[in-house]
Formats: structure tokens, sequence, C-alpha cells
């Protein structure tokens, strides 16, 4: 799975941007996205997911369950 | 350590002012006068105390000086938009509520823009001296923006005073980068040195990849505040501290947490009111804490002025503020309009224009030291407060009605002082009924014994002096703290001749919206 982001509750505040390991996340037409390609779910880099845990809005950085669960490469 | 535990908790809790006066006394080592509620000791600083290069660095800033602030503008860019933590009275969908009225939106710009921007306005406004950095998050958790944007103006406007404003989480780490960049003036917001008590007030922070909360969170914001305090003014770096007045959690703290600030070397402590309102969305605005009112906002505020320099002029104005006093006139620069101005940044011209600025300033300083010979005979037990409506320049220069804001001078044997501005936001414009919103004002200038003008209308004329203010227009486009005093002598001539009972007025309360900007 990846993170993606509740764009009605995004303040597009960029926070996320720039905590992200992957380069995953991008501003598109006002708010943030994550491309579900190159989220790791921080696997890999960090304990916690670094978008959620910078998040001014709580339940914004959310599971996309529409994608199956990371897998580090081994 | 302070008893915070004797506070109550949040809600509806009328501050102790007289707990904050003995706490003041202790840590003086003297004894309050009692009723006056004024600490019988400790001199008054003002700005003639600072060091003179302090005073060098400070007298133009309108942010800074107070009496630079009636001649000179700001202008904040918004280009820093992250916040690295979170604090109970700020709703992140609004700019960054430290520096800002809680609820406003900056449009926010790129480094680009906002070079361009100052060039345009500094162009246009040629008092626009100082240019700073205050959100709309922390400038710090913007770090690449943020000194992008410093480098883009100190290239092309090099007359230019840059400033940031910032939590302190981040600051340790970019002292380097501020001495660098040459930014004489950091401000920190500080709201506490206790942990417990930060607690309180900030829910989490975000450092070194992780999320930290509750008692854990705040003594890591302090910790890192006080030493990136400590580390600017080893540089030689200004730095100011703003402080939140949350009444119930903080407020005896922050006598605490003006000595811990002074003894760091912090120049000027601005404490100012927490604005709190439930459409704000912030978890202070949902709970119902309340903000102080103006006279318990001004109790601690001349309760910490014994132990250095207070700041009374701030405005908390917008992150991309642009202007003179309350004014703010950044609808004029909006990027669209930026874009299509021809900009020519005449360097030569704007040292001119400063100068005949300064001449000004030197006149009415002259003005007020001529009105101040023989008000030393006068009575020292009466001090009263006054209302000014003006545009700036130092004089009495605004019409009531136009008022966004009141200036409030203290008189006293000792003088006019400043001490602080009322906002009330055009009350004979759009959204409010008009008599609703005199009584607006009647109530934010309500500890006043009079409200000086450049004119006024007959009937908020009738309803102020019913409501015992007394509108004076007598000194219209004079200046005024030398008018404020010629008033006050012959208000003390009227009571020693027993025309009038000198009567103490009641308190005052604070406008809790966001600059409305008049477009
Ligand atoms: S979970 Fe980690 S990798 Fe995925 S978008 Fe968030 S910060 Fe980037
Ligand atoms: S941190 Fe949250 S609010 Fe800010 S841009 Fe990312 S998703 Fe949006
Ligand atoms: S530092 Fe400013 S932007 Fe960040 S949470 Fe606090 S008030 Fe809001």
């Amino acid at each position: 799975m990846a993170f993606k982001i509740v764009a009605s509750q995004c303040t597009s505040c960029s926070a996320c941007e720039a905590e992200c390991p992957n380069v995953a996340i991008s501003e598109k037409g006002g708010t943030f996205v994550i491309n579900p390609k190159k989220c790791t779910e921080c696997i890999g880099y960090f304990d916690v997911p670094q978008c959620v845990a910078v998040c001014p809005v709580d339940n914004t950085c959310v599971i996309d369950n529409a994608y199956p669960r990371y897998q580090a490469a081994r | 350590m302070h008893a915070s535990t004797q506070q109550g908790g949040g809600t509806g809790h009328l501050v102790n002012i007289d707990a904050v006066m003995q706490q003041v006394a202790e840590h003086k080592g003297c004894g309050t006068t009692g009723g006056s509620g004024k600490a019988s000791c400790g001199s008054s600083a003002g700005q003639n105390d600072l060091p003179p290069e302090i005073w060098e660095k400070v007298k133009n800033h309108p942010c800074y000086s107070e009496e630079a602030h009636h001649h000179y503008a700001r202008m904040h860019v918004a280009v820093a938009p992250a916040c690295n933590i979170q604090c109970n009275y700020c709703n992140r969908k609004y700019d960054c509520a430290n520096e800002s009225r809680p609820g406003v939106v900056s449009e926010r710009l790129t480094p680009e823009q906002a070079a361009r921007k100052v060039l345009a306005v500094a162009s246009t406004i040629p008092q626009m001296t100082v240019l700073g950095i205050a959100g709309p998050g922390d400038p710090l958790a913007n770090p690449a923006k943020t000194f992008k944007t410093f480098e883009l103006i100190a290239q092309t406007a090099p007359d230019i005073k840059l400033c940031l404003s910032t939590n302190g989480l981040a600051l340790p780490d970019y002292v380097d980068e501020i001495a660098r960049y040459n930014i004489d003036h950091v401000t920190i917001t500080i709201n506490m040195v206790d942990p417990e008590i930060g607690a309180k007030i900030y829910p989490w922070v975000f450092w070194e990849h992780k999320r930290y909360t509750g008692v854990e969170a705040a003594r890591l914001l302090t910790e890192r505040q006080l030493r990136g305090l400590e580390m600017l003014t080893e540089r030689g770096i200004l730095c100011k501290v703003n402080s939140v007045m949350i009444p119930g959690v903080n407020d005896q703290h922050l006598v605490e947490v003006n000595r811990a600030v002074k003894s760091r070397g912090a120049f000027l402590h601005n404490i100012m009111p927490l604005i709190s309102a439930p459409e704000h969305g912030t978890v202070f605005g949902l709970t119902g804490q309340r903000g102080p009112t103006a006279q318990e906002l001004k109790a601690l505020q001349d309760a910490c002025e014994g132990e250095m320099n207070m700041m009374r002029h701030c405005r908390q104005c917008r992150a991309d503020a642009v202007g003179l006093l309350g004014e703010d006139r950044s609808a004029e620069f909006t990027t669209e309009k930026i874009m299509e101005m021809e900009v020519n940044y005449d360097l030569e011209g704007r040292k001119a224009y400063q100068a005949l600025v300064e001449e000004e300033r030197v006149a009415k300083v002259a003005a007020k030291v001529e009105e101040l010979a023989g008000l030393d005979g006068a009575d020292a037990d009466i001090s009263l407060l006054v209302a000014v409506a003006t545009k700036g320049s130092g004089l009495i220069n605004e019409h009531f009605g136009h008022a966004k804001e009141f200036q409030v001078y203290e008189l006293s044997a000792k003088g006019a002082k400043f001490v602080g501005h009322r906002r009330v936001d055009l009350y004979c414009q759009g959204g409010y009924g008009d008599e609703d919103s005199l009584a607006t004002v009647i109530r934010a200038i309500n500890d006043c014994h009079a409200v000086f003008v450049a004119k006024i209308g007959g009937c908020p004329k009738a309803d102020l002096t019913a409501a015992g203010i007394e509108p004076v227009e007598q000194y219209a486009h004079e200046f005024i703290e030398k008018s404020a005093i010629a008033w006050f002598k012959n208000y003390l001539a009227k009571v020693a001749s027993g025309a009038v009972t000198h009567a103490p007025r009641g308190d005052a309360a604070i406008r809790q919206g966001a600059l409305i900007v008049a477009a």
C-alpha cells in the first residue's frame, strides 16, 4: 500500500513534500499528491511515515487500500 | 520554579493581576504599592535606555521601535508555508498565528515573486525599510525558500533590512546561515520555559523525522528556542521575543519567560494577547479559551517592563502585510499587479526621502520636550490613558470614523508614554451596523479618558461623551505627544480647581477578528 493525501483536508502547506525520502509528493492543482509508485510507506528510511508525522491536519495522509502493502526489496 | 499549579485551567479563568504583580515583586526583591497595581521599584526602561549600538540598529525599524513605527513601513512576504510544530492557537489553514492575527490567509509567493514584490513596493513606498519573512508557516521549516528570498533581495535592494520570525525549533541549525545573509533581526516566539506549561500550548513538534508529543515535545522546543537565542546573541544578531498571553495557561509564567529571555540577551520582549474565537477553528478557539482584556495585557506588560524593554505596538499583522502602522496596502501589490508593474529601484531617491523623515521625527521629539517643561510639578498620583487617531508621522491626523485602530498613550507626571494600540477596523464601513460598531469602538477604548482625533461627527461625539470619553478635536494635525501633554496639563488644572473630579476608568476589550482589508 502506498499513502495518499485527502485533498479536501490538505492545507497545501508543503511540509510533507520536503520530508518524503522518496520525493513521492508534489503539488498538483493547489493541493499536494503522493505518487503511489514512488511511496514506500517510508519503509527502509524511517520508523514512521514522514508525511503523516509532519502533516498539521490529522487523518490527511492516510493509507491507500487500492495498493498492495509495500514490500522492501531484499 | 513558580507554582503554575495554582492557576485554574483554561476556560473563562480570570487573570489574577495581583498574583502576577506579587510574582514580579518577588523576583525584583521588593513589594508592590497595592491599589494602583504598579510595582514600586524598577525603572521603566524605554528605548532611550538601549545600548547605543542596539538603538542604532532598531531606530528605523517599524516593527521594533515605537518611535519609528510612525514613520517607516515594513512588509512581509509569505514564502514559507510549512511548519514543524503545532500550536493550540493556530489553524494551519491560515497563517502562522505567532506573527499574524489568526484567521488570515496570505497569498503565497515563490522566492522570485517575493523579490519582485519587494522591489515593487520599495519603489512605490519609499518609507519601506524592512522586509520580514514570518510565514505563513515557519521560515526555518522552509529554509531553501526563505534564504533564497533573502539572497535575491540582498542583491538588488541592499538598503533593505532583513528580518525573520520563527518558533525556534529549527533555529540552532540555521544560526550560521542567518549570520551569513546578514539578517540583523530575528524574532522567536517563546510562550514558556516550563515544559509542563508548554504541553498545554503545543500538542506536538516534528523534529529529526519524528513527531514528539506532550511534555517531551515542549521540552525539546524550549531547549532549542533558548539555545538558538543564545547562539544568535553571541553572534551579535538582534533578537526579539514574542509571547502570546494565554490567561490561565501562561500569564503568570510569562514573568519567568521574560527573565529567561532577558538573561540570554533578547533586546525586546513583545507580549501579545491571545486572539481566540471558535470560528478560527483552533484548539483554543474550540475549547473556549479566552484572550486577555486590554488591562490584563497592560498589567503584564507593565510588570515585565522594569526587567527589559517591552514592545507594545505590535499589531499582529498578516504574513503578507505591506504598509505603515495599522495600514495594509497588500491589495495594491498582488502577484498579478506586480508582474505588470515597471519597477525602477531608486536607491538615491529612497535615501533622500528617508532623510526628510528623519527631520520630521527630530521635530516631533523636540516638540515633546518643549511641552514637557512645566509638568514636573504635576500631581504624581494621577495617571490616565488617552486614545489617538493617527495615520502616521506622529500626528493626530485621522478622522474618528476612519480609524482602524487607536494608539493609546499613558499620561502622568512623567509625560506621555505609548502603551499600545487598539484595533477597531473601520466602524463606519461595511459589515457592521453603525450603531453596533460605535459600541465596539467604545468598548475598545473604554479605559481611556479622552480620544484625540482630526475630526469627528456629531453623533459619535455625543455617544463618546455619554460613555465618559472626551472627544478632543482641538489638536487636529498637531504632534501627538506634545498635544497629549498639553491636554493633560489642562486636565490637571481642572482637577486642581475642582472643575472635574478625577476618577479611574474601567477595562477594555481586545478585538478578536482578523484585519479586514478594505479593498
Ligand atoms: S509515506 Fe513516506 S514515502 Fe510515502 S509519501 Fe509519505 S513520506 Fe513519502
Ligand atoms: S503536510 Fe498535510 S496539509 Fe501540508 S501539504 Fe502535506 S498533506 Fe497537505
Ligand atoms: S509556529 Fe506558527 S504556523 Fe506553526 S503551528 Fe505555531 S502558530 Fe501555527
